[in-house]
């Protein structure tokens, strides 16, 4: 998950990045250039949740939902850092209030709902916040009978610090998943790098369509908690999009560039 | 109270004056003081142990929770059900032995039982890997919830379990896609569901045969987003008996703690000195529970059943918005 060349969480900083993958050193406005993939072997750095935006709703159509939806301290959770300092200083370093962007867009001209969980942010995790927004961004998606689009970016899963508040918001996300989809409404959910825990057990594996992004980590049990829990290291290339692929749980992985292009093409068949 | 139990640290007390009083009912054949005695310690010892387990902390309640001799779904079996049909398999890979799933009878009700089972002795143990289940056990459940929505059965789900199994295998046969998919029916599911936590509620595991119009904790169980042995690896580094404690605390997780934030709808009570005391009483208090949630339940009209399950989950989360807090949780 954390990967060289890269900071603790992820995000590339500096005017050069060392791909983790291959290890070129590649020219940041390159990468950024071309999705922020690297040139030279493909590999899929993170990329924030406005930089997704952009990339993927077509130029200045994007509107942005339930942006004032902030994070609060219901269990006054301290692990020698008070929750609520956490959340400020998260604030501070993203620009972010939380997790998740939602709202409306268009992708080649089709209206869609979309959604977005940046990795940034307390590794993407959810908490309240984020299971509000995309709960109310299901119940608009099914409300405006428009497709739901879903990027999934999250290494934490469900937030410790909201505890079972925030198990809970699996539980909640589900309930309005699943009342689009029995409206009829179409759910396409893309994951990146990565899509762990509560997250992946939940609203990322609930779409009609599974996306993912080329060598993204997906799982349920993540590394760390598979070694403590019983000793094992890992095979290469556990977990990864492809190993999910092999074994049946994606439709297909897709590199970024072509993403707005398959997007659009799914809408198109699933259109009556 | 026969048997004797696994000591719990904080119960050596307890223990102490139970041998005590055992020894002195051993020869209680003889005067008038020895059993006025007995009366006595026998007050005492009601005192003490109600004393001790009003003021366990978080860490002492998953202690509770995880005792050897604590009730699982099997002994409620027994104990309250009277008659088990056991249905096994996903029709996929195979029959999880760490979620159970059958017809059963309670009172003059018929229902569809669902429960994780984490084993007694070690044989049983391995058996259904500590309660730990595979996707395969959750699509088991799921199968057969269906069949009991379609047979208009009302469920019961028995939850205890330190969570999903964390393994390669599970992960190769889609442990995350199999939770993700019970939850999203359970939401929808056209019957009656009444689940309650009778020991460990260990995250994703327990939750995902854990949605239900009817949501319940045992006194001393636990239920929480992540073990505390976990959270305390994670955030604390390293887990030990200190930070162990810490994240417990930190984590609430308690049934008194979940019930604050109406996640839960009831506390059950158990009997004095927790269930693995008298598994037989807390037997007789979880059926009358039981009886009561799917009497109410079996009243409520379908499209109405299934808007308040809608709604119960839809408030659950803290946050804020606009000018003032929205405790969502709090709500109504």
């Amino acid at each position: 998950m954390s990967t060289a060349g890269t900071s603790k969480r992820g995000v590339p900083e500096g005017l050069w990045i060392r791909c983790p993958q291959c290890k070129a050193t590649v020219f940041r406005k390159e990468a950024e250039a071309r999705f922020s993939v690297c040139p030279e072997c493909s590999h899929h750095f993170y990329m924030p949740a406005r930089s997704r935006i952009k990339q993927l709703l077509d130029e200045e159509s994007f509107e942005e939902w339930f942006s004032d939806i902030r994070p609060c301290d219901p269990l006054q959770f301290n692990d020698r850092v008070l929750y609520g300092q956490r959340l400020k200083a998260e604030q501070a370093k993203t620009k972010m209030l939380d997790a998740a962007v939602v709202g409306r867009g268009y992708i080649r001209g089709r209206p869609v709902v979309f959604a977005v969980t940046d990795f940034a942010f307390m590794a993407g995790s959810m908490g309240s916040v984020v299971g509000e927004k995309l709960t109310r961004a299901a119940e608009e998606a099914t409300r405006l009978q428009l497709p739901l689009i879903i990027v999934s970016g999250s290494g934490g899963g469900a937030r410790m610090q909201e505890g079972i508040l925030s198990l809970m918001q699996m539980a909640k996300i589900s309930s309005a998943l699943a009342r689009h989809d029995k409206a009829g409404g179409l759910y396409i959910s893309i994951l990146t790098n990565p899509t762990m825990g509560g997250v992946a057990a939940s609203f990322a594996l609930q779409g009609d369509f599974t996306f993912a992004e080329p060598g993204a980590l997906i799982g349920f049990a993540g590394k760390r908690t598979i070694w403590n829990t019983l000793r094992l290291e890992l095979p290469e290339g556990f977990q990864t999009s492809e190993f999910l692929l092999k074994h049946g749980f994606v439709d297909r992985i897709v590199h970024r560039k072509e993403l707005r292009m398959e997007l659009a093409r799914i809408i198109d068949y699933c259109e009556h | 109270m026969s048997k004797p139990i696994a000591s719990l640290p904080f119960e050596k007390e307890i223990q102490q004056m139970e041998a005590l009083l055992a020894s002195l009912e051993s020869r209680a054949d003889e005067q008038g003081d020895t059993l006025e005695e007995i009366r006595r310690i026998r007050r005492e010892l009601a005192n003490l142990t109600r004393k001790v387990y009003m003021n366990l902390s978080a860490w002492e309640t998953v202690l509770v929770s995880r005792h050897p001799n604590r009730p699982q779904t099997t002994d409620y079996i027994q104990m309250i059900f009277d008659e088990f049909v056991e249905l096994h398999g996903d029709r996929a890979i195979g029959d999880d032995r760490a979620i159970r799933t059958g017809f059963a009878r309670i009172g003059d009700h018929r229902v569809l039982l669902v429960g994780h089972q984490k084993g007694h002795n070690l044989k049983e143990k391995n058996e259904c890997l500590f309660g730990c289940a595979h996707p395969e056990g959750y699509r088991k459940a799921l199968n057969k919830m269906k069949l009991a929505a379609k047979f208009k059965q009302p469920i019961i789900c028995l939850i205890d379990t330190p969570g999903a199994y964390p393994g390669i295998g599970a992960e190769e046969r889609g442990q995350a896609q199999l939770i993700a998919t019970s939850l999203l029916e359970m939401t929808r599911l056209e019957t009656p569901i009444v689940c309650v936590v009778i020991g460990e509620g260990g995250s994703g595991g327990a939750l995902g045969i854990g949605i239900g119009d009817r949501v319940s904790m045992l006194e001393f169980s636990y239920y929480s987003v992540i073990s505390p042995e976990g959270c305390a690896g994670i955030l604390w580094k390293e887990a030990n008996d200190e930070t162990k404690r810490l994240a417990a605390d930190a984590l609430k997780l308690t049934a008194r703690d979940l019930f604050k934030l109406r996640v839960i709808d009831d506390i059950i009570p158990e009997p004095l000195g927790a269930a693995h005391r008298d598994p037989q009483q807390m037997g007789n208090f979880l059926k009358q529970y039981l009886l009561r949630y799917l009497r109410d339940l079996k009243k409520i009209p379908l499209p109405e059943l299934l808007e308040q399950r809608y709604q119960k989950f839809r408030r659950m989360g803290v946050f804020e918005e606009g000018v003032k807090t929205v405790a969502v949780a709090e709500g109504q």
